[in-house]
This record gives C-alpha cells, sequence and structure tokens, in this order.
C-alpha cells in the first residue's frame, strides 16, 4: 500500500497538516494526481487521486481533498528524497492535456522513499484543477534548492549529504561541473553559452536592483527569524523553571509565565496566506484558525468573543495578517468540516465563538447562584458582577444575563444607576392572591432580606 | 408591611423590577397581570375612578425603593385593563382613564339593588342622592363617578328600567324607577 511507499503525515483534527518545526506552507494546488509514469512498474508507487497538494519548505504533502475527508490517509514525500526535478515541457500535447509535472524520487531497496535510495522512480504531478502549474513548478525548485531541512539537521529520510546523489551536489554547488546548471536547466556549451551567461548576469544584475526595493519581502524573511527567536526564548524559559523553581521567588516566576504566555501565543510559524493558498484560502485558514482557537476557547471557559480571537489570532499569525472579513469567513466554514466549535451571534448582534460542548445550561446555573445571595436578592447583579463570578469579559456576561433574562431566569430593573439583574420573581408570586406568601421558595427569602428588621 | 393610606401593599412593591417594563414578553404578561391586580385592587378601596397618567398617582412611584413607572409602562397598564373591558381612556391621547373596577353592567345592578332596597321601586331620586346621601352611604355608590353613573343610568334606561329627568340645573336631575 502507499503507506509503506510514502511516509505519512499526521492531521490535526480539523484536517491541518502537523508541520515539522520551521517547516513553512508555500504553495497549494487543489485537485491533484499523483501517480508514477514509469512502466512496468515494479514499485508500488500509490495512485492518489484528485488530493490537495501543499508544498512545503521541507516536503510535498499529498492531503485529501476537502470535498471528500474521508478517503485515506495523508501523505509525503520529503523534498530530500527528490533527486531531480523535470522542468516543463511545452508541447501541442501539453497545451490540451492537464499540465504535469515530473520529478524522480530516490527509493530504498525495499521499496522506501528515501535520500540516500538506490533506485529511483518518476513521479508525476497531473494538476486537474485551475491552479498556476508554472508558478508552482518555479516555487518548487526554489524549496528544493534551498535544503531547508538541512538547517534542522537531518530530516527523516535524508542521513547525509554523501549518500544523495550528483544532482543535488550540483545544485549546491554551481560550479561543480554537473550536467545540470544551478537553475536546472541543461548548461550550455560554446559560444551560445558564454552569450547565455552574458545574458544571466545582466538579469542577476536586475534582479537584485528589484529586490533592494522590496522591502517587505527583506521584512518576511526577518519574521521567521523573530518567530525562531521567539522560539529560543521559550525554550530557555521553559528549562529554566523546571530547574529553578525552588530557587526563584513568586514573583519572579509571576513575569516568567508572563513571558512564557505571551511567547507561547506567538504558535504560528507557517501562517495560511492567499499568497500561497490561492482559492484554497479560506478553507485552509478556517482549519487553521479551528486548531488555534481550541487553547483560548478552554482557557476562556467554551465562549469566546469573535473580537478577542481576532486579535490573538493576529497576534500569534505576526506579520501575515488576516482582515476581519476572513476571520468571518473561515468561521463560517467550519460548519463544513464539522468543526467542534462554532460561530454564534446573539440577539443583540455579538458575535462569539462557542465550544459545540459549552452548554448555556452551565452559565445560566452559575447565574442563579449568583442572583440568589442575599446580597444581590438586596440590590441586584450588574454585568460587571457576573463578568467576575463567571471569569469573562463585562461585555460576554451581559450577553449572558441578557440570554438567562429571555429564558426567564431574570428580570431587570432599569434606573438612573444602569440596568440590574434581579432573580425572576413574577412567575413566584401568586396570581390569584397578591399578598400570599409561601413558605419556601425565592420569594420568601427575597422577602426575608429585603423586610428584615 | 408597607401601606399607603389606608391600602395595605403587597410585598413584592418593593421588588425594583417592578417597576421597570420587562422586555421579555411571558415575564412582561406577569408584570402586567400583578399590576392590572394592584390598581383594580387599589382603585376599588379607595374609591379612585380617574387615573391621570401625567399627574401624581401613589401607585405609580415607591419612594421606598426611589423607583417610579415610566409613562410608556403606566400607558402599557392601564392599556392592558382597557383591552380587558376594566378600563376606558377618555380622550384620544391617553391622558386620562376611567377605572371600571366594577363593568358598567355590573353599576347597572348596583343600582337596581340599591333602589330595591331603599323601596325605590316606583320612586324617584336625585342624581346628588345617589352619589352623597345616606341611603349611599357604606355602598360602592358613595361618590360614584359621574360619566360612570351615567352610562349605567343609560342602560337602564335603554330597558325600560327607568326614567331621567332634567331638572333646571345638573344638580336638580332625577331619576324615576320603573322595576
Amino acid at each position: 500500500m502507499s503507506g509503506n511507499f510514502l511516509p505519512a503525515v499526521q492531521l490535526t483534527e480539523s484536517g491541518r497538516p502537523v508541520l515539522q518545526p520551521n517547516e513553512i506552507e508555500c504553495f497549494y494546488l487543489s485537485s491533484v494526481d499523483l501517480l508514477s509514469e514509469d512502466e512496468p512498474s515494479s514499485i508500488p508507487f500509490p495512485h492518489l487521486k484528485s488530493r490537495l497538494l501543499i508544498l512545503t519548505t521541507h516536503r510535498l504533502l499529498c492531503l485529501p481533498n476537502s470535498s471528500s475527508p474521508n478517503s485515506s490517509g495523508a501523505f509525503a514525500v520529503p523534498l530530500a528524497a527528490i533527486s531531480h526535478i523535470f522542468s516543463h515541457k511545452k508541447s501541442i500535447k501539453s497545451m490540451f492535456a492537464s499540465p504535469r509535472i515530473r520529478f524522480q524520487v530516490s527509493l530504498t531497496p525495499d521499496g522506501r522513499v528515501s535520500g540516500n535510495g538506490s533506485r529511483s522512480v518518476v513521479a508525476t504531478i497531473v494538476v486537474r484543477g485551475k491552479g498556476d502549474c508554472d508558478a508552482f513548478l518555479t516555487k518548487f525548485w526554489e524549496n528544493w534548492r534551498a535544503r531547508a531541512w538541512e538547517d534542522d539537521g537531518p530530516a527523516p529520510g535524508s542521513s547525509s549529504g554523501s549518500a544523495f546523489g550528483s544532482n543535488s551536489a550540483s545544485a549546491s554547488a554551481p560550479a561543480s561541473s554537473g550536467i545540470y546548471s544551478s537553475d536546472g536547466t541543461v548548461r550550455m556549451v560554446g559560444v551560445a553559452g558564454i552569450l547565455r551567461k552574458e545574458q544571466e548576469m545582466w538579469e542577476s544584475t536586475d534582479k537584485s536592483l528589484q529586490d533592494a526595493f522590496q522591502d517587505l519581502n527583506a521584512l518576511m524573511s526577518k519574521a521567521k527569524e523573530m518567530v525562531m527567536l521567539a522560539e529560543k526564548m521559550r525554550q530557555k524559559l521553559l528549562s529554566g523553571s523546571t530547574s529553578q523553581t525552588n530557587a526563584s521567588n513568586d514573583e519572579e516566576m509571576g513575569t516568567k509565565e508572563e513571558m512564557q504566555d505571551w511567547l507561547l501565543s506567538v504558535g504560528i510559524i507557517s501562517p495560511v496566506t492567499k499568497e500561497s493558498a490561492g482559492a484554497m484560502y479560506h478553507q485552509q485558514l478556517s482549519r487553521q484558525l479551528a486548531d488555534f482557537v481550541k487553547v483560548p476557547l478552554e482557557r476562556a471557559g467554551g465562549i469566546v468573543n469573535l473580537i478577542d480571537i481576532y486579535c490573538l489570532f493576529n497576534r500569534a499569525r505576526g506579520t501575515e495578517l488576516i482582515s476581519p472579513d476572513d476571520l468571518l469567513k473561515a468561521c463560517l466554514l467550519w460548519e463544513k468540516f464539522d468543526a467542534p466549535m462554532f460561530l454564534r451571534k446573539f440577539d443583540s448582534g455579538v458575535m462569539v465563538i462557542q465550544n459545540k460542548s459549552h452548554s448555556d445550561e452551565e452559565v445560566f446555573s452559575k447565574i442563579k447562584v449568583l442572583v440568589t445571595k442575599p446580597e444581590a436578592l438586596r440590590a441586584g447583579i450588574s454585568a460587571s458582577d457576573a463578568a467576575r463570578t463567571l471569569g469573562v469579559a463585562p461585555a460576554m456576561a451581559k450577553e449572558h444575563l441578557l440570554s438567562a433574562e429571555s429564558m426567564g431566569l431574570l428580570c431587570r430593573d432599569t434606573s438612573l444607576d444602569g440596568i440590574r439583574f434581579y432573580i425572576n420573581l413574577f412567575t413566584e408570586i401568586d396570581q390569584d392572591d397578591m399578598h400570599l406568601v409561601k413558605d419556601h421558595g425565592v420569594y420568601a427569602s427575597w422577602i426575608r432580606v429585603n423586610h428584615a428588621p | 408591611m408597607q401601606k399607603l393610606g389606608e391600602f395595605k401593599l403587597p410585598h413584592f412593591f418593593n421588588y425594583p423590577p417592578y417597576f421597570t417594563l420587562q422586555p421579555v414578553r411571558d415575564t412582561r404578561e406577569k408584570q402586567i397581570q400583578l399590576w392590572k391586580d394592584l390598581i383594580l385592587d387599589y382603585c376599588k378601596t379607595q374609591k379612585v375612578f380617574v387615573i391621570g397618567l401625567e399627574e401624581e398617582f401613589p401607585l405609580f412611584s415607591n419612594p421606598v425603593i426611589e423607583r417610579s413607572l415610566t409613562h410608556e409602562a403606566r400607558e402599557t397598564f392601564l392599556a392592558a385593563l382597557v383591552v380587558e373591558g376594566r378600563a376606558e381612556w377618555m380622550d384620544k391621547n391617553h391622558r386620562k382613564c376611567l377605572i371600571l373596577w366594577h363593568r358598567i353592567q355590573e353599576w347597572a345592578e348596583i343600582l337596581v339593588q340599591f333602589a330595591r332596597d331603599n323601596g325605590l321601586e316606583d320612586g324617584v331620586v336625585t342624581i346628588e342622592e345617589i352619589r352623597f346621601g345616606t341611603e349611599s352611604q357604606g355602598t360602592d355608590l358613595q361618590g360614584i363617578d359621574r360619566t360612570i353613573l351615567n352610562r349605567a343610568l343609560k342602560i337602564l334606561e335603554q330597558k325600560g328600567k327607568l326614567v331621567v329627568f332634567k331638572g333646571t340645573s345638573t344638580d336638580d336631575e332625577g331619576v324615576k324607577f320603573s322595576l
């Protein structure tokens, strides 16, 4: 099966791939087939149909398409195992057929994809959906050549460079005498070669001039470093706090924890961007958001203001900020892949993200306990009183109070001091005899509190 | 127990939400019911026939908890009485409300009973005597509002049970029963 052949990719609950440290997603192609066109095929290369292809700095991820989330597993081709990428051939045939991208993968003798394999197989990507095939190929090349996986030490599948094959060696050292030049095209010789080299020099000068003005790109590449720095600091803090728990005093611990909290929230190393995801943008964003929201949602007791999430999410993303509109769309897409949370709109128009497991009953019972305390029986409660008890923001607490009111649990008192909420006694009072007070019940205890001598 | 003159107020008169018109329908319906009962009860015992919305009315504010009804709330509660036939607006702008703690039909029956009790089946009595005479003392008819009385008399007149005759002035108006 394909599981033996290609390494599997771990997915989050919402169906987003779990990335390796420092791995960044770069390009998305939807409706892609991955297969081997080698005939006869002695190698059981899987035929993966209509998948979502994600190119990262480290791997080529082949995920089940979002429209059929139950189709089996997600697999990856480590870029380290790719020994060659064939350039795109323009022909009459290619104008009518779906665009194809071919690359060569190294295999170990027992048929596993690996960087130091002795055998190889040519794999083909068939792009069936609408996607910028050329742009993908360019990015594919860039990432393959950038060899980002080597920065993190040997990635699984590529043990050392020496066994990697001559092609990759030529890629890292353009001056070497391989058949391929640095950009993957076949090296030209003779006068044509000299002319071409001249041309290339012109082009590269032009390019570096352009780059000089693209400050934003430079900033973006710095952003990764910043995230790495934050990660390092977090690691240090973690190791520090475990070793010195006894020695350090409480205050120091407090600031450390705070710092840690801040750093932990810089969590998203690979933000889904419009540039990389294209049409898939909102779907992928939606999944990423679902993964992200879990922690703040848990901390806030199952319900969070949408605005709070907007701030937290964008802070975690760092540079690739999203618009409120994108956030809203991402939230609305949760329905489609059965995320464990949903967007809820209160009657007042306030929007929140709520856990599906979160129940209003729990909140209502807390509110009920609060309003039946003697002090609340006498003077009612305000939104901020409820906020303190429920551990949520006052605006959120007010929404809870209003929904408790609409359930008939509470009723309001509007005065110059603003709105205060009381336990609803109207249901307790006997409609036939207004002076009658039952011995037990809320009305009786309300009278005891308010008419005590 | 709080009192308003001789009138015994219910406990919930000190419940602040009682003075805020509740926005939730179910709660508001119960609140309106309590207000209707309290207004009728108060008017009956205190012999109040007319409530002016823009005038001071003892029930509509509670100095103890510093709450009073808004104009909207007053109108809502009285309108609920009007719907039930226990009150009538006296003007288009809903500034004054006639409280019918007995419906007009009931008032007519009370008048007939009054005539029987005092042996007036074929007798004559003035309006003034009905309202302030010794015979009506201690009955609901004592101090009855002129508008309500006239309406009740008209019902009986249409049934042929009495004839209203006018004198030289309004004070001289009289009734001849023919039961």
